[in-house]
């Protein structure tokens, strides 16, 4: 770990104020993942601002009947909150799917989103990688590179993001609020991550003056008919080779609304609103499901050992569509898949 | 020559200031003097000479770091003191009540939950966090939310059996009362 100055912000204006004096400094909440960059050098700030005593761990209900929740809210604490288990148990799977038990108690929900790549190219300083220095290529494409993505990629990098949370948060439709130099403002989810492109070294369209404060859920949490389906190489405690947030709107047996979001396979959590129009109005079928995935999938592209994941990513698109349309959602404890 | 490197290195690199944190360690109040980088895991083990918990990964994969800050469980490996800053913090040496051993000790002794003891103590407070947090009642659950804590001998099957034991008994415990 590289030698750091520390400060602790007594409040948001005051943290704006210290990242913008040092444009090496960088915020620290539950410090999981930057601690652990910053271990492996590659993450090194000139200064950490302490943000994780600041007045932004409440749960609060929004005017639309949503519900804001505070960046600093402990991602055990978000999972296990009566209003997530009853109102979007979506959210509340995905959290503990993901991570363990000591992580989910100190990494945070802001946290959760600005998390890093677990690349090993972008872990490993002795290789070349667009992601941590720029213009030095990307090492994972003729690599070995079973974990990486399948959607969205470029020619400069196709890390992909390990979130479950911001899975089932993509599904979800949720708001990201920020706060800057400029003002408040709010960031659609599908919009706060990025693709690679040129610029892979960006993994959300958060300016560097700027803070998340909540994230904000709208009314609708499908508590009825979703899942959330994660694919591993171990049953517990390991990133996702492929996941899928799945959630139905049904009536009269149809389905109004279906909402999909994927994990593992690429650089932001993955929707595509022409995948998921292709059911509506459908019934809950095996075989509308596989249309669904392969739309979903039509653009799909392996680069060796990872192109597994398309067949996976299918399968797993059509298990998770049919326990949602069940109602019979993936326990995260008993790890057997129907 | 040395000396000069180390002053011209130390103009170009000045040294962070080191600062004054307080830590209510196993109920034991301990005013210290640490440098930002300094980790809970190395405070403990470094400045107050709490070995017992262990350094294994260092990355918060392995879960042996396991200490509870405010009765709840974290990793200490990627926890800075700094940031603890007046709080409290149980690690395994604080669990038992003098010679009387945590219900959890005596069932892993019990129960030969372990094989080199390396990962026990963080299984131990891992365990004491689970039960504090009451969301674990089957086999599964346990195994699950118990999966930040990695045994390399394999000895899983008894530290289920002895989490299980001491879940028993204080469902036992509840009923009875």
């Amino acid at each position: 770990m590289n030698y750091f100055e520390y400060s602790r912000a007594t409040d948001v204006a005051d943290a704006l104020r210290l990242i913008a004096a040092d444009p090496g400094a960088r915020f620290v909440a539950g410090g999981t993942n930057l601690l652990d960059l910053m271990k492996e050098n590659v993450a090194r700030p000139t200064r950490l601002i302490d943000i994780s005593r600041l007045p932004l761990t409440e749960i609060e209900e929004t005017k639309d009947g949503g519900l804001r929740i505070g960046a600093l809210v402990p991602n055990s604490d978000l999972a296990w909150h009566p209003a997530i288990e009853q109102r979007y148990p979506l959210l509340a799977s995905a959290i503990l799917a993901g991570a363990s038990a000591q992580l989910r108690n100190m990494a945070s929900t802001g946290g959760n989103l600005l998390q890093r790549t677990r690349c090993v190219y972008f872990y490993d300083t002795t290789t070349p990688c667009n992601k941590r220095d720029p213009g030095s290529g990307c090492a994972a494409i003729r690599g070995v590179n079973r974990n990486h993505a399948i959607l969205g990629t470029s020619e400069h990098c196709i890390a992909t993001h390990p979130s479950d949370m911001c899975v089932a948060l993509a599904a979800l439709d949720a708001r990201v609020r920020v706060a800057g130099g400029a003002g408040e403002r709010t960031i659609p989810f599908d919009y706060f991550h990025r693709l690679p492109g040129d610029t892979p070294d960006l993994d959300a369209n958060l300016r560097a003056d700027e803070i998340i404060t909540a994230v904000e859920l709208p009314p609708r949490g499908f508590a009825e008919n979703y899942t959330y389906l994660k694919v591993r190489d171990r049953l517990s405690y390991a990133f996702a080779l492929v996941s899928v947030a799945a959630a139905l709107a049904l009536e009269d047996g149809n389905i109004a609304e279906a909402r999909l979001a994927l994990g593992g396979v690429a650089h932001k959590p993955w929707r595509d609103r022409e995948a998921e129009g292709t059911l509506a109005g459908k019934r809950p079928t095996a075989k509308n499901f596989e249309r669904a995935a392969e739309a979903l999938l039509a653009g799909a592209r392996g680069f060796g050992h990872n192109d597994f994941k398309i067949e996976l990513a299918r399968r797993t698109i059509v298990r998770a569509l049919g326990q949602a349309a069940r109602g019979t959602p993936q326990s995260q404890s008993d790890k057997r898949i129907a | 020559m040395a000396q000069r490197d180390a002053a011209r290195s130390a103009e170009r690199f000045p040294t962070p200031a080191k600062i004054a944190i307080t830590l209510r360690v196993n109920g034991v109040e301990h005013k210290l003097t640490v440098a930002p980088w300094t980790t809970l895991l190395d405070v403990l083990r470094e400045h107050l000479d709490l070995t017992g918990t262990k350094k294994g990964c260092d990355h918060g994969q392995c879960g042996a770091c396991t200490v509870l800050l405010g009765g709840r469980r974290i990793n200490a490996c990627l926890t800075l003191a700094v940031m603890k800053d007046g709080e409290e913090v149980t690690t395994i040496e604080g669990l038992a009540q003098g010679t009387m051993l945590h219900a959890l000790q005596q069932a892993f002794i019990e129960h030969d939950a372990f094989q080199c003891g390396y990962c026990t103590p963080g299984q131990i407070c891992s365990a004491a966090g689970l039960i504090a947090e009451g969301r674990a009642r089957t086999a599964d659950e346990i195994r699950e939310l118990m999966s930040g804590n990695i045994c390399r001998c394999g000895a899983y099957p008894n530290i289920l059996a002895a989490i299980e034991q001491v879940l028993a008994g204080q469902k036992g415990a509840e009923a009875a009362r």
